[in-house]
Formats: structure tokens, sequence, C-alpha cells
């Protein structure tokens, strides 16, 4: 193990990593303990500019409620989770089908289709930017919910791709030969033999593309206008405009619309960093 | 092996049943090639397309052949937008160094490591649009951490969004905050994967601290670091969401990317030029495309070393 491990080290030392490591996590998320202080501090407090000492009094109830009330950032929440879900259900099962595709059949071309996987995943959306609007307005799709859908399951279909392929090329292939012989179509090997095995890639690239998909703010500006359907990200620039100087606001609408991808990561956080660790040690 | 092996007298009758050897992999990817080539692979040929044209998106287009190019030539908009990228790809990369300082700072095993490495990844997890707002929140000159650090070692506070000079590194620290959380998180992973055999035979040659890092360990991380390289590259020259929720490219353009400013052009009270913001987003395009063509060109070479 490198670095030396802190139990064969002097004791000083060993002190020392143990007091620093807390501290060191505390500096790291100043930016977000800060954060969850204000939204709890009172108006008085934000008026009077106590921004960083302790908060007079504790507001937790009064501004969370707040921020429900008097804005729509419910709607905008759910107006994300209207996009994010159906889109990680429509990526991971195109995913499936391409990704066995391409690790179990060999025929021409099928590097090609792989790299155009893998190299339209990594193009700025800048690119894409023009015409996606165009073609989504001209199929009667712009600020809808569904407009959003289909542009990002087909975008994170790329990423997915590579993933699932790669995942059930490491899969022993005596299991689909062996089932080929017994006459198993391929249709029941794909659904019977490869899908259960896949299970970890599936949870893997769904913590993963619920979170890009949640974050996701430059789609959500470019593809929606109307808040009935702008999702949590382009809903939170909008009020911070309408919210000047009412940071105890503005901090408990942000601790909201990060939640959700932040339950996420911590339910599945194994496949969470298996997902995107994906190749970091091989390859 | 064996299985396989046995019973090819089957073989024949079973591929009549099967139909034609190209079909069961054409009808998988159907659905999916479908979707992407209709919305990633026919739109970058399109803004290709569309930058020789001037068009406000919904008149008609009028080709105008390079004149979109040679208009950027002489933007001073379009040169400050680039000098911005390059300083994001420069700065940006700092990421990888510090990811990797994190890691091995947090690669321990004492009471509570678990909890820490995903505290430390925290960033990563939540929008670049909390982020922002978080950060110009910080950066205000006057009730900002920042301005409270400066008044105490009695400066006076730099209003660090609202100074051309400043600007764009400020959204770039911003920036580093989430990207050095994730190249962590894959230094974690490659750590994990070292072989303890190495580390031990390195101590008992007498390597130690920085020879140790330097000779046994980061050759090891070659492949972490490779990916770390990778995803921050293609995150500074994505970068977006930031400019566009700290400043709004201001103050006076001062802090555009070309991603910023493809979009202003194209989608913005500024105009609707279509045939101009592709003509930005091909040159940004063309940049990535370094990038991704050495990334590809990798991965093509392990292809051909695996089976």
């Amino acid at each position: 193990m490198f670095p030396t491990p802190i139990a064969r080290v002097s004791a000083p030392v060993r002190v020392g990593y143990k007091v620093l490591l807390p501290v060191a996590l505390v500096v790291w998320l100043l930016p977000l303990l800060a954060v969850m202080l204000t939204s709890i501090r009172s108006q008085g407090d934000i008026a009077a500019g106590n921004y960083w000492g302790w908060p007079t009094e504790f507001n937790l109830l009064d501004n969370y409620s707040a921020v429900f009330e008097r804005s729509p950032i419910g709607q905008y929440i759910l107006n994300s989770f209207k996009v994010t879900i159906p889109t990680v259900i429509g990526a991971v099962a195109l995913s499936c089908l391409t990704g066995y595709a391409l690790a179990v059949y060999r025929f021409r071309g099928n590097l090609f289709v792989f790299f155009m996987f893998v190299a339209g995943n990594f193009v700025p959306f800048q690119i894409l930017m023009v015409p996606v609007r165009d073609l989504t307005l001209d199929i009667g799709l712009y600020d809808t919910t569904l407009g959003l859908v289909l542009f990002h399951v087909a975008f994170q279909t790329g990423f997915c791709t590579l993933f699932m392929r790669n995942f059930i090329r490491a899969l022993p292939f005596e299991l689909i030969e062996a089932a080929r012989v017994e006459g198993v179509s391929e249709w029941q090997i794909f659904t019977r033999v490869v899908l259960p095995l896949v299970r970890p890639a599936i949870a893997a690239l769904s913590v993963l593309v619920f979170t890009f998909i949640w974050n996701d703010y430059f789609w959500a500006t470019v593809l929606a206008q109307s808040s009935t359907v702008q999702p949590v990200t382009a809903g939170l620039y909008a009020l911070n405009g309408q919210w000047i100087a009412q940071w105890h606001l503005v901090s408990a609408g942000s601790i909201v619309a990060a939640l959700p991808p932040v339950l996420m990561f911590f339910m599945m956080q194994k496949h969470f960093i298996a997902g995107l660790t994906l190749g970091a040690t091989k390859g | 092996m064996t299985t396989a092996a046995l019973p090819t007298a089957h073989a024949p009758r079973a591929r009549r049943r099967r139909g034609p050897k190209w079909l069961a992999p054409a009808l998988f990817l159907a659905p999916g090639v479908f979707m992407f080539v209709v919305y990633v692979i026919a739109p970058i040929f399109e803004s290709i397309w569309i930058s020789f044209y001037d068009w406000d998106g919904l008149g008609p287009m009028t080709f105008i052949g390079a004149a979109n190019y040679v208009e950027l030539f002489d933007d001073e908009a379009f040169y400050t937008a680039l000098e911005n990228n390059v300083v994001w790809l420069l700065l940006y990369m700092l990421a990888v160094p510090g990811g990797l300082f994190v890691a091995l700072f947090l690669n321990q095993t004492v009471f509570g490591i678990r909890l820490v490495k995903s505290l430390f990844f925290f960033p990563f997890v939540i929008s670049q649009v909390v982020v922002g707002l978080v950060f110009a929140w910080f950066y205000d000159p006057s009730f900002g951490i920042l301005a409270m650090i400066f008044e105490a070692f009695g400066m006076k506070p730099i209003a660090i969004l609202a100074d051309e000079d400043y600007v764009t590194y400020g959204i770039i620290a911003a920036g580093l905050w989430p990207q050095t959380a994730y190249c962590m998180i894959l230094y974690l992973t490659g750590l994990n994967a070292i072989s303890p055999d190495q580390i031990e035979a390195g101590r008992l040659d007498g390597a130690k601290g920085w020879r140790m890092l330097w000779h046994v360990v980061l050759p090891q991380l070659r492949p972490a670091t490779f990916i770390a390289v990778v995803v921050t590259v293609i995150g500074a020259l994505r970068s977006f969401d930031l400019v566009s929720i700290m400043t709004d490219g201001g103050p006076y353009g001062s802090s555009r990317v070309l991603a910023f400013y493809m979009y202003e052009q194209a989608l913005s009270e500024y105009g609707y030029r279509m045939g101009y913001g592709a003509a930005i987003a091909v040159v940004l395009f063309a940049i990535m495309m370094v990038y991704i063509s050495f990334f590809i060109t990798r991965m093509i070479s392990n292809e051909r070393g695996g089976r």
C-alpha cells in the first residue's frame, strides 16, 4: 500500500494525521457547510450581514417551507424527475441492446460503430445545439419534457454503450456459446443469459445517468423555456435572479436541488464509483 | 471450451433457424444507432454545413461561403474566448495532480475513512449551477468569505467576478473544486489496484517518498492518469455552466469561453446568428477532435492488444 500505512509510522505523525483529516474535510467542504448554515438563517441575520458567524436563530422549517411556498421549486423538482427517470430507462435499455451486439457478434464495422459511440460521446454540446434545437422545433417537441428526454436518451446511449460493451465482453463467453449450442434463440440468450449478469452494470449506469441528467443545465435552457418544463437547474438560476440578496432562500433552494443526486450517490456509492472509474485500473 | 467444441454437428441447423448472420446484430443495434445518428452524428455535419450560411434560425438561409470564418478572424470577442479556453485548459490540468495529492492523503485505513472519502467526492455529485452560485457568493466583495479574508489581512477586497483580469481565474477555481474530486476518485481506484509486491520490492530497494511515487507508483497509475487527463480536458473545453451562472460572460465579455460565446451568438438577446454560432462551434469541435482522436487511437491499439 502506498503511501505507507499510518499504522506503521511514528506516533506523532499518526496523531497528526488523525487531527488533520477532519480539518481537511471541513476546509474542503467549507462552501457546502456555509450554504447549509445559511439555509437555516433568519432574514434578520442576512440583513445584519451575519453571513459567516453562528446564526442567531435557526429557521430550518421556515426557510425550507418558504422556498416551496413562495417559488415553483416543487414544480421544477418534479420536472427534473420527469426528464431524468425516462432518460435513465431509455438510455440503459438502448445500451443493453447495442452493448450486447457489439460485445458478442463479430461483423464488419463492429469497431467502427463502437468508436462512433465513443467519439460522439466526447463532442462539445455546442456543435449539436443548433441542429438539435431545430429538429426538436420541427417535430413539435420544443419546450416539452419528451423533447428533452429524446435528446438525452440519444446522447447518453454513447457513454452507456461504451460501458455496457466492455462489461459484456468481460463476461465468460463460454456461457453464450453453450446457450447457442443448446439451440437457445439470440433474443433469449440476451434476456435469459446476459441481462441477469449485467445487473451491476445497469445499476452503475442508472446512478451515473441520473446524476448527469439531473445536473444538466445547458440543454435545459436550449430545449425548454417555460417553468412547467424546465428542470431544477435552470429553475434555480431563474429563482436566483428573483431572490436578490435573499441568500437564505437561495441556499435552501440549492440544497433542495442538490439533494436527489446526493442521496442517489450515497445509496448506490459502490455502483456509482465503479461506473465513473471504468478503465482507471486497466487499459 | 469443451462444450463449445463438442456438438459441431448441430451448428448448421441452428444457424438456418437464426436467419442470416448479420440479422441479429443489426436488429440489436438498430434502435440505439438510429437515435445516436439522428441526435448526435448527423447534427455534427449539419452544424458544419450551417456554418457556411447566414441564418437567423427562422428565415431563409443564405450561402456565404467562408464569410463566417473570415469574420471570426477579426472578431476580438472570439480571440478573448479562445484565449480563455487556453487558460481553462492549462489551469484545469491542476485537477490531475491535485486529485492525486488528495487521493494519496486519503489512501489510509483509519476509522471512518470510507465516509471521509465519499464526503470528499461530494462536490462532483452536485450540480455546477449550485457550485457556481456558491462560489459567486464566496467571491462577493461586500460579504463573501474572500472579502473577509482580505480584510483580515488589512487589504481592500477585490471584486473577483467584476474584474476583467481575475474573473476567469475565479471561475476556474470554482470548476477545479468538483474536477479535483473526480480525479481523486480515479486515483483512489487506481491506488487500490496497485500491486503490493512491487511496493514492497521498492521498499526493500530503499525507495521512499518521492522516489517511490515517481518510479514505482506513478507508472502503475498510468491508466488512471490517462482517464483523469481525458475527462479534465473535456471538462475544460465544455465549460459553459459556470460561466453562464457566475458572470454570464461578463464583465464586458471578458470571461467568455468558446462554448459560451457560441451560445450567446446563436441563441440569446444578442441575436440569433445561427451560422456564426455554428462556425464558433466548429472551431471548438476541431480543438476537441485533436483530443478525441488521441483518445480513440489509444483505445484502438488497446483493442488490438486484447481479444
